[in-house]
């Protein structure tokens, strides 16, 4: 059921409760959907929380989950943003072998990219970065290089542009 | 200390009161005493069942015969998870039950406490919503909003997980906190530009057919499905669940498609150039073949529940909303258009393929049905078991009326028929009940026999007893070659003898010749519940059938002559 679809950045608002999470969770669950990222905040307005889902699948499926997710008493809304005008924003972590001899090197990259350094010991550096998820996947790409020892994504999170709100 | 304060169980139980709720069934426990401790005081009826799974089928035979939601109260642990089949068998056919099952105290949640179990984490997937009460003060508000989510929009079960520490904790209950459910909407009307486009597709339609389903029922669309069919001189089917929503004995009516259903219904099924689904779902008994069902016709589905739409079957139009309200719409503005040779076609189905049984020979389980269809004027609530007995009571006992046909359709529940039966009964104490079941499956929740007797509930239990799992053997013979495995009932009790036990009369039926005759005793018979035990030709195959994943134009109309194995 997944592979032959694309990624798709879905929203919630839902009702600030327990089992929120395991409900919504199961709706993809149960359809062979797998959660790529999910991130779980507390909106504005502290009933209810913010939910951000990346999950990859055709579109009928997604259709057909969105329409379950809706039904969830818990949920007042989920959307799919994927395609429409919105500000998708991920952080990351990630710590990269930097014995001295390549550090300045490694510092000057980290530089090009906006990323700051958290933590640094004698063979590795610490970064943080934020941005699209393609900008976090180059970095990726261009660190390992220098051997990337681990990375820990935030997922994705995404804002309506303007005046509309997000979902 | 103030006089107001009540425990949390006298607060639950005062809000169940106000609910309207006469009856709850079910079985106690350390977790739920403090509840029923409460009902003691109560005007509420209780109903002490044999079995947590029989409580459920109880109040879901309540809820179907009513429209009302069901309640039951069970202890935590084993007394929660014995209700699982029931909630499954009530959620798939979108029937209101309010499930309230004690807990562990709320210290030792998570803790595997002596009979705690994670109800919640168990029923997700098969609830509407579900509660875990953890604050006292909440419970009014809670179990307000667990009745009117399970009773609105499309009905549900809804389970309320009571530990033991907030049903005993003293609380000033406050009845008229408001709800908070911002994320449920109930839709009604149905847009305006759908209902106009459905009603002109209706008026070009040269063969249209309706498709009445359980939401139909739900929705009490009957008046307005049966103004819409004569207006516009359409044939109506139900689905298994839709009977009672359009009278079978109607000239339009076709009856039952699908699998088992009459061939009149799939010849017009497969040949119609439009077809509109009243809250019914497309299920794949009715379907077949989901890629060549009705290809050519034009689909129109009205559903409450928007994720219904496109999930089976992709529409052409589709109507969101309360049926009743849309089929009503639909009718005030929609023309007649020329269906005359299509009728005259429907009728020369329904003339040439009839549903058919002998009357001689072995005794068959069609004959016992349509006797007591004949005896009774159809004038019964009518429960069902699952298998061939099931199949054959939806062929041969016509339904008129909402509410008085109970089957388990959507989970095909085995030991659902005898406990439902008692639940309606108990709901409508002068109607006649009568339950159609296997002898499997009565054998699955047979202990409700003690409950029937204590209460005098005059219900006929019809036993179709064939000393097989009838059903999966028919399965076997057919696409199996015959290679019988696990089907064979040998060691049944002698169900006469059984029913005599319980303190319940018996009878029973062998030759054809006699059918009529003990039908009719145990319909005189009024001083408590019945059992009917006939003893059926072992090997009957039900038909019309179009097997599993087939084409409407595949259905076979008696038993094939060639071998269907690997189909
Ligand atoms: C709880 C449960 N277990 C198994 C099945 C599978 N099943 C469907 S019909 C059937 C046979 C039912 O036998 P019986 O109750 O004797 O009725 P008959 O088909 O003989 O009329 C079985 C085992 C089921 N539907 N429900
Ligand atoms: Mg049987």
């Amino acid at each position: 059921m997944n592979g032959n679809g694309k990624k798709h950045a879905i929203s919630l608002y839902v009702a600030n409760k327990p089992g929120v999470l395991i409900r919504v969770s199961l709706v993809f669950a149960r359809r062979g959907y797998n959660i790529d990222s999910l991130v779980v905040s507390g909106a504005h307005d502290p009933a209810y929380s913010q939910m951000n889902i990346e999950a990859t699948g055709d579109e009928k499926t997604l259709d057909q989950i969105l329409k379950q997710l809706n039904k969830l008493v818990d949920v007042v809304h989920a959307r799919d943003n994927t395609g429409e005008d919105v500000i998708a924003r991920e952080f990351a972590l990630i710590k990269v072998n930097c014995p001295p001899e390549v550090r300045s090197e490694v510092l000057q990259v980290a530089h090009a990219f906006d990323a700051e350094t958290v933590d640094l010991s004698e063979d590795t550096i610490t970064l943080q970065i934020s941005g699209e998820s393609h900008k976090i996947d180059s970095i990726h790409t261009v660190f390992s290089k220098y051997g990337v020892i681990e990375m820990v994504r935030s997922g994705k999170i995404i804002i309506a542009r303007g005046t509309r709100s997000t979902s | 200390m103030p006089t107001t304060l009540r425990s949390g169980a006298e607060v639950l139980v005062d809000v169940l009161h106000q609910e309207g709720v006469e009856y709850i069934f079910g079985i106690p426990g350390g977790a739920a005493i403090p509840i029923y401790d409460a009902l003691v005081d109560s005007p509420i009826k209780l109903i002490l069942n044999r079995h947590e799974q029989g409580a459920t089928h109880m109040a879901d035979g309540y809820a179907r015969s009513t429209g009302r939601p069901g309640v039951v109260v069970v202890t935590s642990g084993p007394g929660a998870t014995n209700t699982i089949t029931g909630i499954l068998t009530a959620q798939m056919d979108s029937v209101p039950l309010v499930v309230i099952t004690g807990q562990a105290s709320t210290n030792v949640l998570g803790l595997d406490a002596f009979q705690e179990a994670d109800v919640s984490g168990v029923s997700f997937s098969i609830v509407k919503h579900s509660y875990l009460i953890k604050r006292a003060e909440d419970i009014p508000r809670i179990v307000r909003e667990a009745f009117h989510l399970s009773r609105t929009g499309r009905p549900g079960v809804v389970l309320i997980d009571v530990p033991k520490d907030i049903s005993s904790r003293m609380i000033e209950p406050n009845f008229s906190e408001a709800f908070h459910l911002p994320g449920y909407i109930i839709p009604k009307e149905g847009d305006l530009d759908r209902i106009e486009e459905a009603a002109g597709l209706l008026a070009h339609a040269r063969r249209p057919v309706l498709i009445v389903g359980h939401g139909a029922v739900i929705s009490g669309a009957e008046k307005a499905v049966t103004y819409l069919a004569e207006k516009l001189q359409i044939p109506v089917m139900n689905t298994l669940l839709g009977k009672g929503c359009f009278p079978e004995t109607h000239e339009l009516s076709l009856g039952m498609p699908g699998m088992h259903g009459t061939a009149y219904a799939n010849k017009a099924l497969a040949a119609c150039d439009l077809v509109l689904s009243i809250g019914s779902r497309w299920d794949d008994r009715i379907t077949g073949k989901v890629s060549d069902f009705c290809k050519n016709a034009v689909k129109i589905h009205i559903d409450i529940d928007p994720s219904e739409i496109n999930k089976i079957i992709q529409v052409d139009c589709a109507i969101i909303g309360d049926a009743r309200y849309v089929v009503e719409a639909i009718s005030a503005i929609a023309e007649r258009g020329d269906t005359g040779e299509w009728l005259k076609q429907v009728a020369k189905w329904k003339r040439d393929y009839p549903l058919k049984y002998k009357k001689e020979g072995k005794l068959k389980v069609q004959h016992v049905i349509d006797t007591m269809y004949k005896l009774t004027g159809g004038d019964a609530i009518v429960v069902t078991d699952v298998g061939q007995h099931q199949m054959w009571a939806a062929q041969f006992f016509p339904v008129v009326k909402r509410y008085r046909w109970l089957s388990s359709g959507g989970a095909g529940t085995m030991g659902y028929g005898m406990p439902a039966a008692l639940g309606a009964q108990f709901a409508h104490p002068d109607e006649l009940v009568i339950a159609f079941v296997g002898d499997g499956g009565f054998q699955m929740t047979q202990s409700e026999l003690a409950t029937a007797v204590i209460h005098k509930l005059p219900v006929k239990i019809v036993i179709a007893n064939n000393h097989y799992l009838g059903m999966v053997r028919q399965w076997q013979a057919m696409f199996f070659d015959n290679r019988l495995s696990g089907v064979e009932l040998e060691g049944n009790p002698n169900f006469v003898k059984l029913a005599e036990a319980y303190g319940c009369k018996g009878f029973r039926i062998k030759r054809p010749a006699d059918v009529r005759r003990i039908l009719q005793a145990a319909l005189d018979y009024s001083e408590g519940p019945c059992i009917i035990d006939v003893e059926v030709e072992k090997e009957d195959d039900v038909y019309p059938m179009i097997p599993a994943g087939a084409t409407l134009d595949e259905m076979m109309l008696e038993p094939p002559k060639i071998n269907m194995q690997g189909k």
